[in-house]
């Protein structure tokens, strides 16, 4: 059995050097796909165009005021006195945020009474509304324990620090889903092509002429792009820890792991995609669309899982990019150990049991 | 090697939904003879072949190769067959060399016997001095010839070889049947399937199949004795096409058809060729010759036709053509 599966991996892989435009395909595509995306798609949010209002005019107020106009989130574009002035200027959309500085705000903090700052957000773009809003409470926390080493009882407002990720940039977890997205895609169709090539060519008849059993030639078929895919994820690790800064914290092997068994299952489904399509276009096009669109948008990479429809989110348990992120994110940012992840882990492995047990069913009955 | 038939089929049938591909086939093939499957494409030569290897199961009826049960024991039947798929079945992105170590290791060998087995399969396809030459680059008799070593490597009793010769150039389709030659002397069972009359007439036996019927069973001489001497004419005239018209109408006339600038017809009585001859002239067609003829196959092959598409055309469900079939069964090997 092994030697007979060896042989099909052989033969593929020998096949994989002479075909160099999709072993280059194979093994840049993921780097390639990383960098453009990694930069184009990011939620970090820069610029914003800021008023201020001090109605309390103090030293305290302009301090806080400062906090805000240094940090490169923000842009001071109009400093007001009266709050009236700022409904025309979001409208216009002159202004994106307003941070308003109540009147006494200085000799609250002074006398150490519990006092507040008023921030305005334009929530017509939730998305970036949510990270400027982080932002402000960041600033402030930042701008807290000063004022109250001035004598304060305490901080002016309650604030939730951001741990694991405090500057709250997109990459960081951002990154993870995209090669957990990048790797998705491009192992389903490596293997979605590679049965359904011999379909095609007429070899897959001699083939089953042959002792050779289903199971013998599917993980045949898969073992040469478990390994191209083992590759071009260590170089997408590496490449998003030389660019976006996107640290491992945690154990290289784990990382390993968890990440060879999403790409099995990734490969399982391309097989199974393989045995049910006719044609490489076929299976292209069914590979491409169920990598892609559940990995985008059921699998937590973009939208939250907790904020989806029920429905919704008993579909994305049968997503395998859903574990793979929890599981990447704890590793990755939290150099979390099995302990936390192995659930995850325990799914993935699962998954792809079942698809290649479905793929060698499939195989078999097509007889 | 004993006599017990390497392929035995007992009313064999494959249906494709309401399609009939092959319709309660039943045939023995004898150890060590060339066996040959003569049809016109979609007669059912190559679902038969298919069902025979395992590879399709049969909708009713049976069939055993080497003694094992075609549906039931597929697997170890595998192991015991070679087969050559219509389509090409090398990859051509490999080399010679890689073709065969992964053909033969996919049939399970390995080690000395398994590169004692690819030099075999080199020297019989001529490729002594190409072993590392893409197969992609070979000339399609070369690749033809590897194909067949390739399904030999694992030395099997019985090969099946589905249109082996398929765009191959003449020469090549020569040195083909040589190799089957050799292989049957050497007392491997050839089953192949072709729809060449050529290639028939160098099989030891042909079954004509025709609308997944199997029409006729018996070696290429014993085909050609059905036509009692003399009655197989050629006729020489001009406009042939239009004298063919007027030859189909005469009711002592079968089988009128034309090949090439010439018409062949079927004679009730060797005696009729003079009325024949002065019937055409009389009807504008001078001068014509008749001359008997030793019948071709492919005569053999449009009567054996004609007559299931008569049999059927008058509603008889009975399968009068395979009864019909002349001289002994025990022809064989000649």
């Amino acid at each position: 059995m092994i030697r007979r599966t060896l042989a099909v991996a052989v033969k593929e892989l020998l096949q994989l050097r002479r075909d160099w435009r999709t072993s280059l395909a194979l093994l840049g595509m993921p780097m390639v796909l990383l960098l453009i995306y990694g930069f184009a798609l990011s939620f970090d949010v820069e610029h914003v165009r800021l008023a201020v209002v001090d109605l309390d005019g103090s030293s305290a107020s302009r301090a806080a005021a400062r906090a805000f106009t240094e940090s490169r989130t923000f842009d001071l574009v109009a400093f007001g006195r009266d709050v009236r002035e700022l409904d025309a200027a979001f409208d216009t959309g002159r202004i994106q945020a307003a941070l308003v500085v109540p009147a006494g705000y200085g000799d609250d903090l002074a006398a150490g009474r519990p006092t507040s700052l008023q921030f305005v957000v334009d929530g017509s773009d939730a998305q970036t509304a949510g990270t400027v809003l982080a932002y402000a409470r960041q600033i402030v926390a930042g701008i807290s324990p000063v004022i109250r080493e001035g004598g304060a009882a305490g901080p002016p407002v309650g604030v939730p620090l951001v741990w694991y990720n405090p500057d709250l940039a997109s990459s960081r977890f951002l990154v993870p889903g995209l090669v957990a997205f990048i790797l998705m895609v491009t192992s389903v169709i490596a293997t979605a092509l590679a049965v359904v090539r011999e379909k095609e060519r007429g070899t897959m008849e001699s083939l089953r002429a042959t002792p050779l059993a289903a199971i013998e030639l599917l993980l045949g078929k898969t073992l040469p792009y478990l390994l191209v895919g083992a590759v071009s994820s260590a170089g997408s690790f590496a490449l998003a820890w030389a660019l976006f800064g996107v640290p491992v914290r945690g154990s290289l092997l784990w990382l390993a792991v968890v990440t060879l068994l999403f790409l099995a299952g990734g490969l399982g489904w391309g097989v199974l995609i393989s045995t049910l399509a006719d044609s490489q276009q076929v299976a292209f096009q069914a590979g491409l669309i169920s990598a892609m669109l559940p990995t985008l948008l059921l699998s937590g990479f973009i939208f939250p899982i907790s904020s989806m429809p029920p429905a919704l989110r008993v579909i994305t348990h049968v997503v395998p990019a859903r574990y793979f992120l929890v599981a990447l994110r704890d590793i990755v940012l939290k150099g979390a150990g099995p302990e936390t992840w192995w659930l995850q882990a325990l799914a993935l492995a699962v998954y792809g049991g079942v698809v290649l047990l479905l793929a060698t069913a499939r195989t078999v009955r097509s007889l | 090697m004993s006599d017990a038939p390497v392929v035995e089929v007992r009313e064999l049938s494959r249906s494709f939904g309401a399609f009939l591909a092959v319709d309660r086939v039943s045939f023995a093939v004898r150890p060590g003879e060339i066996f040959g499957f003569l049809g016109s494409n979609g007669a059912g030569k190559t679902t038969t072949i298919r069902m025979l290897c395992g590879l399709l199961a049969p909708s009713a009826g049976s069939a055993t190769v080497l003694g094992l049960d075609v549906a039931r024991d597929a697997d170890a039947l595998r192991r015991r067959i070679g087969y050559m798929s219509q389509r090409f079945s090398l990859y051509t992105d490999l080399t010679v060399e890689e073709n065969l170590r992964f053909w033969g290791s996919a049939y399970g060998l390995a080690g000395d016997r398994l590169a004692e087995r690819s030099a075999w399969a080199i020297d019989i396809a001529g490729l002594a001095d190409r072993r590392r030459t893409v197969v992609r680059e070979l000339p399609g008799g070369f690749r033809q010839r590897l194909a067949l070593g390739a399904a030999l490597l694992h030395l099997p009793a019985v090969v099946f070889l589905d249109e082996p010769t398929g765009g191959v150039d003449p020469e090549a389709r020569r040195r083909f049947w040589d190799l089957i030659d050799e292989l049957a002397d050497a007392g491997t069972t050839v089953f192949v399937t072709t729809h060449s009359m050529d290639e028939a007439e160098r099989c030891h036996r042909v079954a004509l199949m025709h609308s997944g019927r199997l029409l006729a069973l018996d070696t290429v001489p014993a085909l050609k004795r059905f036509f009692p001497a003399g009655t197989v004419v050629e006729v020489r005239a001009p406009r042939a096409a239009r004298a063919l018209a007027v030859l189909a109408e005469l009711p002592w006339v079968s089988d009128a058809a034309l090949f090439g600038e010439q018409l062949h017809a079927v004679l009730d009585r060797p005696e009729r060729r003079a009325e024949l001859e002065a019937g055409l002239e009389r009807a504008g067609f001078a001068p014509v010759a008749v001359r008997p003829i030793t019948p071709s196959l492919e005569d053999v092959f449009i009567r054996f036709i004609s007559d299931a598409e008569r049999t059927t055309a008058a509603g008889s469900s009975l399968p009068g053509p395979r009864s019909a079939v002349p001289g002994s069964r025990a022809g064989g090997r000649s």
